[in-house]
């Protein structure tokens, strides 16, 4: 008895009792793993705005549906409640506005976008005065107070607070590319160490715009295989030249296994442990011995109590980047051994591609439904995989597996490195 | 799992501001006897004052260039002071002591390439691009610097730390103006508590003189643009901020951690409490009753040093004014002091700010003469054995926290 509700440190076992998500592939749980064991991928031509002059053209965007010029942090806030929404109602925890527990949200920096930038500077109280000189100026005298409670750091969490009432402050978060999966550790450590029964993580990013995908290209980091959007996002392939951006959100409630065996839900999967280590060799790149995703990967084994073999899939960061797919495999060779031969592997970004903050929750969830149905998604567009990479990726085609436990990946700028595993329900 | 809780020590201070540098030069200004010298600029962000960030000597904690040219002064002001708070607690250069250590970073974003936004704004402000869009791509490719992003990047203050510093536990990083601060701190103090880490360096930095960001606090109109002095005059005005600029850093440690290595405590943490509201009338005021009631048996009667975080946006001054006043029905006699009169509000370093504010005073005895002269704040005698730190956000969030004296020598007596 006490077996299923602590864990082999003695803490409470973590449960995910709630799902949510929305993706380029479609909304909501059904839509997305009917593309997924498809082998859909998500991936067009950007019709939000010119490409002309961009390396890159392509992307796995979420048509802006609201009203006027392209708003980011509202498309980011508007795809996380949708995702949230399926996932409370999933877990029929609470009631509206007032969540019993806490909040994760991760969620890119919000930056002002050149939309809203040019609003306020054509506005004509700056005279003849130009630059920011003439943005203070027409601040100043303009009502830009949407912009200032949209543009803030925490602008987007607050409004999920605002709508989903949790308890405490909301906890606004980045770690890069691992942010999703940051989100879940954190509130995996608020339950375990009985801060809150339960919490509600989020995900969501929503901000393709001119400048991200300029950043992003500048740093080599994105595909430009245009002619073939579809084609594009290529993990583990020889010719993978980026990843792909994408936008997207999941939500996951965790709780105790108390508390969510108390109110009688139905349990989805167990949060069986985390691991994390900051690397400190580059700010893009990874040290080139991979020791801190070896000890990352290493770590999430130790806490969730459980060894090499028993991971019966790996999903994977993947990103598609020369540089991840290589690194990935190389510290999983190293963290699990001759386990890794015959471990299925695959990357949901061939598919979805990158949705960077959101990607480590989306993941999260797409593995926990890989659990449910006993099918693992593929990695498309894998017609040649790199020779170097020795891992069994699950080409192109759904498999059927029988899946009790999946570790999940997630490596971000920064040195940012985070491995989570989930196992299906405690006996 | 223990349910033994551990005490969280401060042992590791690391600050720079518009005062000066380092925990002395804050103490000479702001010991008893003295007054502080607010440093304010009225032109960098004209018609907004803003306490600008003294000069420090990045070559003393980021001694490569290497590492400089891939930072704004965003990060750098942030990886230096995380470097002192390191420094000043005996963790540095210890690779086993780096190993363990964990990161939680309050942070906004860096610097944008002011004058390549300048130039693109004048071009499609006069309509005669042909295809603004084609040409918004094309300068942007060809003006912005590929270094210019990772600058940018919230996550990479804590980067630059792990690389500079070598700190390679578990890297986090909040974001959410002042907010960011206290889930920062109290995010670690509840992990110390309860065994999830017995190691953690927190922090976070502002820079003021930023016209992107004095853009968006008056998107909202949050700044003060009147007369300059104590942010209690701005009481029967429609209020504003003046930005301060700081980077603030602390190392907090398990006692028991602290203790097996010989690390004394400047003070000790008792208790973070935050929560939010929608800021209708009188909300805020409630929010903070709530958080009181959760940590009142902590507090003894009689006289209470409390460092105020407020910033003087209305109408949360005023509530947050006639809260601290309320601490007299608990026979509380709160000892305010306006901390943004002398620094100006920094942000998501107000928070960390304010805990080493409260961490000097109890380390050194004595708590600061009032900052201003409109009769909120009254002078304070005697030694400071708890400080109440009273924390809102500008615009949402409220928090509490009580700083106290452990029962052990502190560091930084004379």
């Amino acid at each position: 008895m006490s077996q299923s509700i602590n864990d082999h440190m003695g803490r409470p076992v973590v449960v995910v009792t709630g799902i949510g998500i929305v993706t380029s592939l479609g909304e909501g749980k059904e839509d997305n793993w009917k593309a997924l064991i498809a082998g859909q991928s998500g991936i067009s031509k950007i019709s939000r705005f010119p490409t002309e002059g961009l390396r890159t053209q392509i992307a796995g965007t979420i048509p802006w549906q609201g009203d006027g010029m392209f708003f980011p942090p509202a498309h980011s806030i508007s795809l996380a409640k949708k995702s949230a929404v399926e996932a409370i109602e999933q877990a029929g925890i609470g009631s509206r506005g007032s969540f019993p527990g806490s909040m994760f949200v991760a969620v890119y920096p919000a930056e002002t976008n050149w939309g809203q930038r040019m609003d306020v500077y054509n506005r004509a109280d700056g005279g003849d005065s130009e630059g920011y000189e003439r943005i203070l100026k027409n601040v100043n005298k303009g009502d830009f107070r949407e912009y200032y409670r949209m543009y803030q750091f925490g602008s987007i969490a607050e409004h999920l607070a605002a709508e989903f009432g949790p308890r405490g402050l909301p906890i606004s978060l980045t770690t890069a590319c691992a942010s999703g999966a940051t989100s879940i550790q954190l509130g995996v450590e608020a339950i375990r160490r009985g801060d809150t029964e339960a919490a509600l993580c989020i995900g969501t990013d929503a901000e393709i715009c001119e400048e991200m995908v300029v950043r992003f290209t500048l740093l080599s980091a994105l595909s430009t295989q245009n002619d073939d959007p579809q084609g594009a996002s290529k993990p583990f392939s020889r010719t993978r030249d980026g990843f792909v951006m994408a936008e997207g959100s999941a939500t996951l409630v965790l709780e105790s296994h108390e508390s969510a065996k108390a109110r009688g839900a139905k349990i989805l999967g167990v949060v069986r442990g985390t691991g994390e280590r900051a690397d400190t060799f580059h700010r893009t790149r990874s040290k080139p011995d991979g020791s801190a995703i070896i000890d990352t990967i290493t770590r999430s084994m130790a806490d969730a109590g459980m060894a090499p073999e028993e991971i019966d899939y790996i999903n994977a960061h993947g990103t598609s980047t020369p540089e991840n797919d290589k690194m990935e495999f190389l510290a999983l060779s190293a963290a699990l051994g001759d386990a890794l031969d015959g471990t299925p592997i695959s990357s949901n970004k061939s598919m979805i591609g990158h949705t960077l903050s959101a990607a480590g929750t989306i993941e999260a969830a797409i593995s926990l439904l890989t659990i449910e149905a006993g099918v693992i998604p593929p990695t498309i567009n894998c017609h040649e995989q790199d020779p170097n990479i020795l891992m069994d990726v699950v080409p192109n085609v759904k498999r059927e597996h029988v899946v009790n436990s999946v570790m999940s990946n997630s490596f971000g700028f920064g040195g940012q490195n985070v491995c989570l595993i989930f196992s299906s329900e405690p006996a | 799992m223990s349910t033994e809780q551990s005490e969280v020590w401060v042992t590791g201070i690391g600050l720079v501001s518009s005062l000066g540098e380092g925990l002395d030069a804050h103490w000479q200004q702001l010991a008893p006897g003295n007054t502080p010298t607010p440093s304010i600029d009225t032109d960098n962000q004209a018609p907004f004052p803003v306490h600008p960030i003294v000069d420090f000597d990045i070559s003393t904690q980021i001694p490569k260039r290497s590492d400089q040219r891939q930072m704004g002064k965003w990060q750098h002001l942030g990886t230096y002071a995380a470097g002192l708070a390191l420094d000043d607690a005996g963790v540095s250069h210890n690779p086993d002591l780096l190993a363990q250590t964990n990161m939680i970073v309050a942070a906004g974003g860096g610097e944008r390439d002011l004058e390549v936004d300048s130039a693109i704004m004048a071009t499609l402000a006069q309509g005669d691009q042909e295809d603004p869009g084609t040409y918004l791509n094309n300068t942007l490719m060809s003006e912005l610097r590929p270094t210019l992003f990772l600058a940018q990047l919230s996550n990479l203050m804590a980067g630059n730390i792990s690389i500079v510093h070598g700190v390679t536990d578990s890297s986090r990083t909040f974001m959410g103006e002042e907010m960011a601060g206290v889930s920062a701190i109290e995010t670690a103090v509840g992990q110390i508590r309860h065994g999830q880490g017995e190691l953690f360096l927190v922090g976070g930095a502002y820079i003021a003189e930023r016209a992107d960001m004095t853009m968006l606090w008056e998107f909202g109109h949050a700044l003060w643009s009147g007369q300059q002095g104590s942010v209690w005059d701005r009481r029967d005005t429609d209020g504003g901020m003046v930005m301060g600029s700081a980077g603030a850093f602390l190392v907090l440690e398990s006692k028991e951690h602290a203790e097996a290595r010989g690390a004394q405590p400047y003070a000790r943490i008792n208790s973070v409490v935050a929560g939010r509201c929608n800021r209708q009338a009188g909300e805020a005021q409630e929010v903070a009753e709530d958080l009181l009631e959760q940590i009142a048996d902590r507090i003894p009667s009689g006289p209470l040093p409390v460092l105020s975080g407020c910033c003087g946006v209305q109408p949360q001054l005023n509530e947050e004014l006639e809260f601290l006043k309320g601490l007299s029905a608990r026979e509380i006699d709160p000892v305010l002091r306006g901390v943004t009169t002398v620094l100006g509000n920094t942000l998501e370093a107000q928070f960390p700010v304010n805990v080493i504010l409260a961490s000097l005073a109890i380390s050194k005895g004595a708590f600061f003469d009032p900052f201003d002269d409109t009769g909120v704040e009254q002078e304070f005698s005697g030694q400071p054995e708890q400080v109440l730190i009273s924390n809102w956000g500008h615009w949402r969030g409220e928090s509490l926290a009580l700083v106290d004296k452990p029962d052990v020598p502190l560091r930084g007596q004379d």
